[in-house]
């Protein structure tokens, strides 16, 4: 294990801001992308229902 | 062809305050940076080609939303796609007469810009030179956003984001012949890849503007 | 039933039920990958002998930046081959494509701004690929908003594929223009591709990484496909026949 504690490893010899600043902003984009993909999907399957309640 | 050319050319001429336009937008919007920066002579020298190239790509491009939109509100476009004439030939007919309106005065306009900067001779001669290779590159490129958004709401500013990216290495060498000038080297390396520019675009947009307008029209 | 081709799938009735079948492996995949990469970048690599720590952002902002570029040779590929054969699932693809292509390119650029600053000083470095980048960024969101503008959707198709390809062909023209502006000007000695020399171990976590990138983006375009077809074909038999079934 190449570091010594948990504070040290956030810390990232005083670099945590930019790697932190980059992961967290990715893995926040990469959890809403398909989140909000998946709600599109369910959505058209709601009006496809929707509309065949109109015929 | 020519009559083609005539016709816009006769049309904007009825109504001349609207052709002068984007010149005029070219003027001010070049005269709004020293306002913005500061009436420092240096700095404005080393900014000159820059602005002056990005005021001109603006005023170009922000010229096009009328380029077949007259046209086609009227019918005469479709009358010319079901005449069977050849859309490419249209698509460079539209082209020529858009830079006759639009883009030659800007390249005529630019020495007096220059001059406002204190752009020295030699580095004017190759603003208009610069210019004169790249705005028809210009207008070909916009011929083909404005045949892609034919009858769209946001027609004006979509034609503008989409051919902005495109036009990006003709500033990138207009401006940088000029700067080249500056720094005394010799700017052909940049005047010829703009030629080689302007022979890609002659090639390949008036083709790709025709499929555009087919797409726009079926 | 006829031997099944790649030409099986281009109906959107069976793209459905194959998207659906893959959809949890992609993710397997992504989410083996992500850890697999994650843990050797960051508790296997060591750090860098001039970068420090810092550069342990390029296992993102590498396999990103790979992704934005192939996503939209993808986007052009699928939306050209929409228009030339006249295949609505490939232009659905295509758009389905572009958001997630765009959201890469972003991540790309925001993940090189936050590796200059504490590597080179600054924010934002008028490089050729950064640069390129940023100019790769404009060329999607105006595939966007090209096909978003157009009501017709075989129209928008159309026009979304003419600047998809007319993109895709100005990209090296765009690239050398901006290689060529960014030599020129001096005062510029840095260059995003000074990246440190690549111990084995940093290039394994990059590689894992792009795996993972790929199986995400995979998982979401397809996603994002599934219901751009439900959206495009909702008055169909299949379509309509699943909802009586009481289908999600």
């Amino acid at each position: 294990m190449q570091w010594q504690s948990l504070s040290e490893f956030i810390a990232m010899d005083g670099r945590g801001l930019y790697i932190w600043g980059s992961y967290g902003v990715t893995l926040a984009l990469t959890l809403i992308e398909p989140l909000l993909a998946v709600r599109r999907r369910r959505q058209a399957w709601r009006d496809a229902a929707a509309s065949q309640e109109d015929n | 062809m020519w009559a083609l050319i005539h016709r816009d050319w006769q049309l904007a001429g009825r109504r001349r305050v609207e052709a002068l336009l984007p010149l005029v937008f070219f003027i001010v919007a070049a005269s709004l940076f020293p306002l913005g920066v500061g009436p420092e002579s240096q700095m404005l020298r080393t900014m000159a080609p820059g602005v002056v190239w990005v005021c001109a790509l603006l005023a170009s491009l922000l010229s096009l939303g009328g380029l077949y939109g007259s046209d086609h509100a009227d019918g005469s476009l479709e009358q010319m796609l079901l005449s069977g004439r050849s859309l490419a030939g249209l698509a460079l007919a539209k082209a020529i007469a858009h830079w006759v309106i639009n883009g030659l005065p800007l390249v005529l306009a630019s020495p007096v810009l220059g001059l406002l900067f204190d752009m020295q001779p030699r580095e004017l001669a190759t603003l208009v030179f610069s210019l004169l290779l790249g705005t028809p590159v210009l207008s070909l490129l916009g011929g083909v956003g404005a045949a892609l958004t034919l009858g769209l709401r946001s027609g004006g500013m979509l034609i503008v984001l989409l051919v902005l990216p495109l036009a990006m290495p003709v500033l990138i060498f207009g401006a940088g012949a000029v700067g080249a000038v500056s720094a005394g080297v010799s700017p052909e390396g940049h005047l010829s890849l703009l030629g080689a520019l302007l022979l890609l675009t002659l090639l390949g947009a008036p083709w790709a503007t025709a499929a555009a307008l087919k797409i726009a029209l079926d | 039933m006829s031997i099944p081709s790649w030409t099986t799938f281009a109906a959107p009735s069976r793209f459905e039920p194959l998207a659906a079948a893959l959809m949890p492996w992609l993710w397997l995949v992504c989410l083996g990958f992500s850890l697999a990469g994650l843990y050797m970048g960051f508790m296997i690599a060591p750090s860098d002998f001039q970068q420090g720590q810092a550069y342990r952002i390029i296992f993102i902002h590498v396999p990103a930046a790979w992704m934005s570029m192939v996503l939209y040779l993808a986007m052009a590929f699928w939306a050209g081959v929409g228009w030339a054969f006249n295949i609505r699932l490939a232009s659905m693809l295509s758009r389905a494509i572009a958001p997630t292509g765009a959201l890469f390119t972003f991540i790309a650029l925001w993940t090189g701004a936050l590796w200059g600053k504490p590597t080179w000083g600054t924010w934002w470095v008028w490089d050729a690929r950064l640069t390129s980048e940023l100019i790769l960024l404009f060329l999607y969101l105006g595939y966007i908003a090209l096909v978003e503008a157009i009501d017709d959707p075989r129209r928008g198709d159309h026009a979304g594929a003419l600047l998809a390809l007319v993109g895709a062909v100005n990209v090296p023209i765009i690239y050398f223009s901006v290689r060529w502006w960014n030599t020129l000007h001096q005062g510029s000695t840095i260059s995003m591709t000074a990246a440190p020399k690549m111990a084995n171990t940093m290039l394994t976590a990059m590689l894992l990484m792009t795996v993972a990138f790929w199986a995400y983006a995979f998982a979401v375009v397809f996603t994002r496909t599934r219901a751009i077809v439900v959206e495009r074909e909702r008055g169909a038999q299949w379509v309509q026949a699943l909802t009586a079934s009481g289908k999600e």
